[in-house]
């Protein structure tokens, strides 16, 4: 194993989390915080528990998981996409590095980056709303699977996309529409029953599910189920990412 | 010649169908700068990418230091710095970030007294903590150097390492290069300023159209391919050759005031004898004359250009 490429490629990533703290860091939390400002006070006035839960802490997992799909996301494929776009992917390509290291490097530093996120809106939401987590263990483990899960997802991205607008529109287009649909900010038994059957459809809805459960022991679907989905999703991923890796597929042709 | 890098068979073909490589042989031995000169799009840094890694190949084998770049890719690119012909560069970064990255991917332990010994050979070490974005083209140029030899490579690719560089700089890096190839590391480079290859090189492999068409020592290459000219500048200028004198395959000068005789060194009889003879014969005079050899750059437009779809 070569851990000083592993190294050398996460704290790079990490450097870069650093010159555009701004951005990366600070952003999110703001969008967060006005997300509790809306959907908190002027939603929650009219809603005011979910399942024996205020409405401003029922939507906290849904927000740090919205927060979660799309940074994983972002920063993964920025984070493969920029060497490419640069150039500089050719030192990559010619160094002696595995697959998995790679991943290691970049999947890790856009997990590590997005969980810091999640657990500074965890920390935000505090300030406005009254937390419990009743599984912290399980809360822990959907956040670590997830982050992992979509940031391969988001590498997987960035080694398809051959523009910044592809970049953008699995990110727009996709994940922020599924993370809405997918009961972030509302129970999917308030659903009609057709819209319930719909809505199992969404990933989104096992992720949030398993998530809130962590924290409430409230769930739409049941948590094994949410955990299962979540673990497929990562094999998926892993898949594609084995294949691209075989074929060099957008990398050595 | 011990090999360091060992290429047999190989062939590339993109996607598109387009054939870079055709079946190529090729043997680099250890401590020897190879000049690898070809026209655009020859194959040249299909080549180098196969070897480093960048590209897959369609068919063939590479060896370099004695291990396979498929099956043993860790050892084979342990050993080799590539800098690339574009300029690809991490603008946000430090010189010294960016060398200390080259450093830890290519797999070794940090170590600062080496990375300050490279910067300080290639004049970077007053722009260290410098955003490589602030740099000029040339300083890049050599950004990229350093970061090819931040992990001590034993073979170091250079593809068109002084294009666009001034001249002073090119002469600088060059002697880099000397420095280099006498701390025992292989070099290998491409380069359109073919009279640096003559300078530098120690042996030259043509590409064309994806083929190896001649791999040589550079002294034995000129000395085999190589022509001399005379010129004998004439006292009166000539309308056309005499007849007395076709026999010897001179050319006129388009004013007609010199005749230009090519003959090959090598021959047994150079025919300037009875050349000479011939025009005193003829009653021509002469009142200056010289010889010019032909250079490695004529060597390779001719070998080029004889080859079939040259230049396509």
């Amino acid at each position: 194993m070569n851990f000083h490429a592993v190294r050398a490629i996460y704290y790079f990533e990490m450097a870069r989390t650093g010159r555009t703290l701004l951005q990366s860091i600070v952003s999110p939390v703001i969008s967060t915080s006005l997300y509790f400002v809306v959907f908190g006070a002027a939603i929650g006035s009219r809603i005011t528990q979910i399942d024996g839960v205020a409405y401003g802490a029922f939507i906290v997992p849904g927000l740090i998981m919205l927060t979660l799909l799309t940074q994983s996301t972002a920063n993964a494929s920025f984070g493969i996409y920029f060497p490419k776009f640069t150039g500089t992917i050719y030192e990559l390509l010619s160094a002696p590095v595995s697959y998995l290291e790679i991943l290691l490097g970049y999947v890790g530093a856009a997990a590590t980056k997005s969980i810091i996120l999640g657990l500074i809106i965890l920390a935000t939401a505090g300030f406005f709303v009254p937390l419990r987590i009743e599984h912290p263990v399980w809360m822990v483990a959907f956040l670590v699977l997830t982050a992992v899960s979509f940031s391969l997802f988001g590498f997987i991205i960035g080694i398809w996309a051959d523009g910044f607008e592809k970049l953008q529109v699995i990110p727009l287009l996709v994940i922020t529409p599924l993370t809405f649909l997918g009961g972030s900010f509302y129970s999917i038994n308030v659903l009609p029953p057709f819209w319930q059957t719909v809505t199992l459809f969404n990933p989104v809805v096992y992720l949030v599910s398993g998530f809130r459960w962590s924290f409430y022991g409230i769930s739409d679907v049941g948590v094994g189920v949410s955990l299962a989905m979540t673990l497929l999703f990562l094999g998926v991923c892993l898949a594609i990412v084995w294949w691209i890796f075989r074929t060099g597929y957008k990398l050595k042709n | 010649m011990q090999s360091i890098i060992s290429v047999s068979g190989l062939s590339k073909t993109y996607a598109s169908g387009f054939r870079a490589l055709k079946n190529i042989d090729l043997d680099i031995g250890r401590g020897e700068i190879f000049a690898l000169l070809g026209p655009n799009g020859a194959g040249k840094t299909t080549l180098i990418s196969i070897i480093c890694g960048i590209v897959n190949p369609s068919q063939g084998k590479v060896l370099v230091d004695g291990k396979d770049i498929v099956t043993d890719y860790r050892a084979a690119r342990t050993t080799i710095g590539l800098v690339p012909q574009e300029l690809h560069t991490d603008a946000f970064e430090t010189v010294w970030a960016t060398c200390s990255f080259s450093r830890g991917l290519f797999g070794k332990p940090a170590n600062p007294a080496h990375i300050e010994k490279v910067l300080k050979e290639l004049s970077l070490w007053d722009k260290k903590d410098n955003k490589i974005m602030t740099l000029s083209g040339g300083m890049k140029r050599r950004v990229m150097i350093a970061k090819a030899l931040s992990h001590e490579p034993q073979v170091l690719f250079l593809d068109e390492p002084t294009a666009g560089v001034d001249v002073k700089l090119r002469k600088d890096m060059w002697e880099v290069v000397r420095a280099l190839r006498a701390s025992g590391v292989t070099i290998i480079l491409t380069t359109h300023y073919i009279e640096e290859a003559q300078d530098m090189a120690d042996r030259v492999g043509v590409i064309s159209g994806g083929e190896l068409i001649l791999v040589e020592e550079k002294n034995e290459l000129m000395r085999k391919l190589g022509r001399k000219q005379l010129a004998l500048h004439l006292q009166k200028p000539l309308a056309a050759i005499p007849p007395a004198l076709a026999s010897h395959n001179l050319t006129l000068a388009d004013d007609g005031s010199e005749l230009i005789y090519t003959y090959d060194t090598q021959s047994e009889r150079t025919g300037i004898t009875a050349l000479l003879q011939g025009l005193n014969e003829a009653g021509l005079r002469f009142n200056d004359l010289n010889t010019t050899q032909s250079s490695l750059e004529d060597i390779f437009v001719g070998l080029v250009s004889q080859k079939p779809g040259a230049g396509q």
